[in-house]
């Protein structure tokens, strides 16, 4: 099974994010590293991979950087890579980066493709299903389980907000995975030396036939005003009685 | 001009997100329709007209998940019916069709609004990096704003003339097939989650095996129970529970916090809470920095003792 996984690089959210004052981008640093949400696809794909006897390819839209994030996922087990890299897509809305990835994707051939269900620092979390769209694929989204049936089908626990649905489709397919689902690997030493030589292609955005337009324009970037805190009381035993003061305060008891 | 809402429905009824965004539509336009994945019935067609639907379009996919066939069907009631924007939830369903329909008509779709304006082109506001900056952003060019907005962002009232039209549409064949082959309801205990006056959420700091006083404190308050991310991706309870980002957001008069960091993503799910309340040993957890009253301590020995002053009272 040939297994496309969708990952962004993003600043890491441990540091604060600086926004571009006058684009109000998020400003890259060289350095990102792989979001944490696509960490579970990427270990899903090389679960499926395995029990397949399948290939698992990167895709990743946005500034190449130290490549950190991709190096690592490579070191994990991914085969090869491909980045769009292009100053032409900086600011991209969901749909054009949707488009750039199906684009990508389809060029290299797939019977399935992995992502998150929503990106850390854009959690827009409609790339998935407008990629399956321009794909023109089933999209099993926020799977919380996947497995592949004896008849090569797909096979998910999708979650739903009263419990969870499973859901089959044939490939070619598109599955949304969310956090949780399997425990994502670490890269070894062995790895890390084989993720050395693994293939990774850089195209621009004209390479896959895209040209990138804007639909939408951001107005206003504007700091909210925030929650002020309490008061915070270190408990000598008798925290608890705070607590009762305040609920009662509050006359909810 | 014209503003939809889009509805899933369950056993007939429509989502709650739908009445909110009804109520905000009526705001922005006198033509209100919604478009419902499932069949209504007529107590939730009515909860619909009762909102300001003045139209109803009901699709119904059967066991297949429904978003390309809504898709296909709302991009044709859409050429006919030309609105000027299309309102989503955060439902699955909501959120699987406007990926969809965006891109089968060419149109970004902009989530997780908390606001939306038609005074000049079509403007959404969000938050963005867990609610401490607000992005305000205009769609460009002709065509449909297809929105999906956070949960409780507007209160659901009541309006309209109360009467509707329901038009059953059929299921357009698509040709992408994925088949839902058997449904599973976890039921979680006690009040409902979202409409709770006191809330309960528990975190990874409470552990599995001490995470059932979440439900004694619970009990003794006629709370609900929530919890963090941390808690249901390690599968001590299920996803219903989750609060935040990608779960629920609450909006209770009390929300107490038990071993919660405060990631942002947390955060947003639960900051608008009237009173909030934190129990967390690590003086520095960032829950503190929106907490009404933070107790540093330990969930153990706090949680306990609350409890047992709690039945003492009654
Ligand atoms: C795209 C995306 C979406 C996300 N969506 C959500 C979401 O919807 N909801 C959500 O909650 N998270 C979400 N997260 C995850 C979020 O970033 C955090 O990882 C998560 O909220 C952490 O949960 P936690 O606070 O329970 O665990 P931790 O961060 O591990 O915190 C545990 C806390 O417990 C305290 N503690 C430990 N022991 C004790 C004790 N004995 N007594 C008192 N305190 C103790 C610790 O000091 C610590 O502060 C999302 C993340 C991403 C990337
Ligand atoms: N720039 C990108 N490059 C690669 N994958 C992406 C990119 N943006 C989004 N995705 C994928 O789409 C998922 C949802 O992202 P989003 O819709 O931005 O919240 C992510 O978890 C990724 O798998």
């Amino acid at each position: 099974m040939q297994i496309a996984v969708c990952v962004k690089q993003i600043p890491d959210p441990a540091t604060p994010y600086e926004l571009d004052p006058e684009t109000h981008f998020v400003v890259r640093p060289e350095d990102q590293i792989m979001d944490e949400t696509d960490t579970y696809g990427v270990e899903v794909a090389l679960q499926l991979a395995e029990t397949t006897e399948g290939t698992v390819t990167l895709f990743s839209m946005g500034p190449t950087g130290t490549q950190q994030g991709i190096r690592r996922a490579l070191a994990t087990g991914a085969d090869k890579a491909v980045i769009v890299d292009d100053p032409a897509l900086k600011g991209s809305d969901a749909l054009t980066t949707a488009k750039v990835l199906a684009a990508a994707i389809a060029r290299e051939g797939f019977d399935l493709v992995i992502t998150g269900t929503e990106s850390t620092d854009g959690y827009t979390g409609v790339v998935p299903q407008q990629l399956a769209e321009l794909l023109n694929i089933p999209s099993l989204t926020f799977a919380k389980r996947v497995d592949v049936t004896e008849d090569g089908s797909v096979r998910i626990e999708r979650q739903t907000t009263a419990g969870y649905d499973v859901v089959e489709a044939s490939t070619p397919a598109l599955i949304s995975v969310t956090s949780g689902v399997v425990e994502p690997r670490y890269p070894n030493f062995k790895g890390i030396m084989a993720a050395k030589k693994k293939p990774v292609d850089t195209v621009t955005a004209a390479d896959l036939g895209i040209s990138p337009s804007a639909n939408q324009t951001i107005r206003s970037v504007e700091p909210v005003a925030s929650r002020e805190a309490g008061e915070l009381v270190v408990d000598d035993g008798t925290g608890f009685e705070r607590i009762v003061a305040l609920l009662e305060e509050t006359k909810v008891i | 001009m014209a503003i939809w809402v889009f509805t899933d429905t369950h056993e007939g009824a429509p989502s709650g997100s739908a009445l909110e965004l009804l109520t905000k539509a009526r705001s922005l336009s006198d033509d209100v329709a919604v478009f419902a994945v499932g069949t209504l019935n007529d107590a939730g067609a009515q909860a619909l007209a009762d909102h300001g639907a003045q139209d109803i379009y009901q699709m119904d996919a059967g066991d297949q998940l429904a978003a390309p066939a809504a898709a296909r069907a709302l991009e044709t009631l859409i050429g006919d019916h030309q609105p000027e924007i299309v309102l989503f939830g955060m439902d699955t369903t909501d959120r699987d069709t406007a990926g969809r329909l965006s891109a089968r008509l060419d149109r970004p779709v902009l989530a997780n609004a908390t606001d939306v304006s038609n005074d000049g082109p079509v403007t959404v506001t969000n938050e963005i990096l867990g609610g401490i900056k607000r992005v305000v952003t205009s769609f460009e060019g002709d065509g449909v704003a297809l929105i999906v907005t956070r949960p409780k962002a507007f209160p659901a009232e009541p309006g309209g003339s109360g009467s509707v039209v329901v038009t059953s549409i059929d299921a357009p064949d698509t040709g992408i097939v994925a088949t839902v082959v058997e449904r599973h309801v976890e039921e979680s205990e006690g009040p409902d989650l979202e409409a709770a006056a006191i809330v309960i959420a528990g975190g990874r700091g409470v552990g599995q095996e001490k995470f059932s006083t979440m439900d004694e404190l619970a009990g003794v308050l006629g709370a609900a129970v929530g919890a963090s991310r941390a808690v249901v991706d390690a599968g001590w309870v299920p996803y219903s529970y989750q609060i935040g980002q990608t779960g629920k957001t609450v909006k209770p008069d009390v929300y107490i916090a038990c071993g919660i960091s405060g990631a942002m993503q947390h955060v947003v799910g639960m900051k608008d809470s009237g009173t909030i309340i934190a129990i967390n040993k690590d003086e520095e957890a960032p829950i503190f920095g929106i907490a009404d009253l933070g107790i540093v301590g330990d969930v153990h020995t706090v949680v306990p003792a609350l409890i047992e002053a709690l039945k003492a009272r009654s």
